[in-house]
């Protein structure tokens, strides 16, 4: 007799932007093998860059994700600047390190508040993104836009960063520390998040090195690797900031490496306005010439890779784009078998891969009949908690 | 810097190699010398898959194994030439590890390279109606319409 079914998990979701389509092989609750089939977001950005103009592929690679918007510029403008041998200006450095690290904590919170609502704690998913709002508005404050800032521009930044902004940033920050210290409590003490997180989704080191996977991923799983630090761009190695490595490789250590991340991040940003120098944010670039460059920015969620080749034209000859996501969510064909279902949804999450397929998941029987919607499956692992909790207060 | 040490280790394996900056390093090698120079590059000296780029030239297909070391931050790019553009084929890196499993699929389905040893060359980004034989990253691929029919759903 079988007793293999089949959980379809995606493909599409309304919270995020990338949908993937995880197919589950259980054995009663546990899973026992997973499927991962990608490409229904695929827009063909590689191509289509080919036909652009060297300033226009900028604002065509920040419209390739919408919370880590303006990695992909970034990474773009470094490796353009690569290619011509050029360094920008001191002060357009510190203005892109302070967006990027800007960035980081908005992208952390979303996830952080996803994460909470997939086990069942719709309390933290209300306060993460509650204090992620005003760190939008703060995009909004300096960059005229909350997401997509559009502040990146071959040779330097596209705008400067007013004088009067740095007290309110640095207001704002101030505020945020006081919310990741309840976060950052709440992960530590709560025996539930314990129960829920820890020894679960384990990604091996030897695995984490197989899979060349990279950011908190990797760092969480004792990999220390942190393309600011290795291959230091802008101004990171001016600055004193630690790179936060923990050895246990579960879904724990990935809240805890994302949350100790945002008060490194918080650092960057304020040790930044106290040193950012005065003058030019941006060199003029005229012409391309013929070579090659490789940009790599750490991205929220780990190295983001572009190549670019010019020929001589206006346009890229080729324009290579890999994003972190491509290397971690392939884990999850080793850190998901093994576990039961009602972990599933939290561990695919962790390795933050755009995540969106949950709650448009279904349950099949072998014959095809439906018999569980994507609601139920959250439902699923936030009942276990619910378990959990109630063992531990009885 | 490794890669003085680098260049010993593969002294007679490449030939040309260009330092355009301290940190990135290009050489060219051949096509049957990759699984050894992959095997120096991650199992002595440590380093990660960073990604691999395919490009369509005019006379040949020129793929860039990228290959970082993140002690010092060093990129080492492995390009290699396949002249044969009726049949491009190249040996797998997936035995050796995995980080190859994804890129190698989408470098088969978007250039129609074939990698010798992968078991799973299935459409990774394109769908699985995409017709045999159109590799949209090929100059060649001029896409003016969609390659198939959008089969027709009902609106319900």
């Amino acid at each position: 007799m079988n007793k293999r079914k089949i959980v379809p998990i995606g493909p599409y979701h309304p919270l995020q932007e990338e949908p993937e389509f995880f197919r589950l092989v259980v054995e009663g609750e546990k899973v026992v093998d997973v499927e991962i089939e990608i490409g229904y977001n695929h827009r063909g950005i590689e191509k289509l860059s080919e036909s652009k103009h060297w300033d226009q592929v900028t604002f065509l690679v920040e419209r390739i994700c919408g919370i880590c918007s303006t990695s992909h510029p970034f990474a773009y403008v470094l490796a353009v600047e690569d290619l011509l041998g050029i360094v920008c200006p001191e002060r357009g450095s510190y203005i892109r390190m302070i967006i990027a690290e800007l960035e980081r904590i908005h992208s952390h919170l979303l996830w952080l508040g996803l994460a909470g609502h997939f086990i069942g704690y719709n309390t933290v998913w209300m306060w993460a993104w509650r204090a992620r709002e005003p760190i939008l508005d703060l995009f909004e404050l300096i960059t005229g836009n909350r997401n997509s800032y559009a502040m990146m521009k071959v040779g330097g930044a596209r705008r400067d960063i007013k004088e009067e902004d740095y007290p309110v940033i640095k207001k704002t920050l101030k505020e945020l520390y006081k919310e990741l210290n309840l976060f950052k409590k709440a992960v530590e003490d709560d025996p539930i998040i314990h129960k829920r997180t820890k020894g679960v989704g384990i990604l091996t080191k030897k695995d984490a090195i197989s899979f060349g996977v990279v950011g908190p991923t990797a760092r969480a799983s004792g990999v220390d690797i942190d393309v600011r630090r290795d291959d230091s761009y802008a101004c990171y190695d001016k600055i004193d900031w630690d790179v936060v490595v923990l050895d246990e490789g579960d879904v724990y250590a990935k809240v805890v490496a994302r949350i100790m991340e945002m008060y490194e991040s918080c650092s960057i940003i304020e040790k930044s306005l106290a040193k950012i120098p005065q003058g030019e944010i941006a060199i003029e670039v005229r012409d391309i010439p013929e070579g090659e460059g490789i940009g790599r920015v750490e991205a929220p969620r780990g190295e983001c890779f572009h190549y670019v080749r010019s020929d001589g034209t206006n346009r890229p000859v080729r324009h290579k784009v890999r994003a972190p996501s491509f290397m971690n969510v392939p884990t999850n064909l080793v850190t998901v078998p093994g576990y039961t279902i009602s972990d599933a949804a939290i561990t695919l999450a962790a390795v933050d891969p755009c995540y969106c397929c949950t709650e448009r998941s279904a349950v099949f029987s072998p014959k095809g009949e439906k018999i569980l919607n994507g609601e139920e499956l959250i439902k699923l692992s936030q009942e276990k908690t619910q378990r959990l909790r109630n063992k531990i207060t009885s | 810097m490794i890669k003085d040490d680098v260049k010993k280790k593969l002294e007679g394996k490449f030939k040309e190699w260009r330092v355009k900056n301290p940190r990135r390093i290009y050489l060219v090698i051949d096509k049957v010398d990759l699984r050894e120079v992959a095997e120096v590059l991650y199992s002595h000296f440590k380093m990660r898959l960073s990604t691999v780029s395919g490009i369509d030239n005019e006379d040949n297909f020129e793929l860039i194994y990228h290959f970082g070391y993140d002690k010092t931050g060093e990129i080492f790019s492995i390009r290699i030439f396949i002249k044969n553009k009726d049949n491009p084929k190249i040996d797998s890196l997936t035995p050796m590890f995995r980080a190859g499993e994804w890129i190698e699929r989408e470098i088969h389905e978007m250039l129609g390279i074939d990698f010798v040893g992968n078991k799973n060359l299935e459409h990774l980004l394109l769908d699985h109606d995409w017709p045999e034989g159109n590799y949209p990253l090929r100059k060649s691929c001029i896409l003016e319409k969609r390659p198939y029919p959008l089969e027709e759903r009902d609106n319900e």
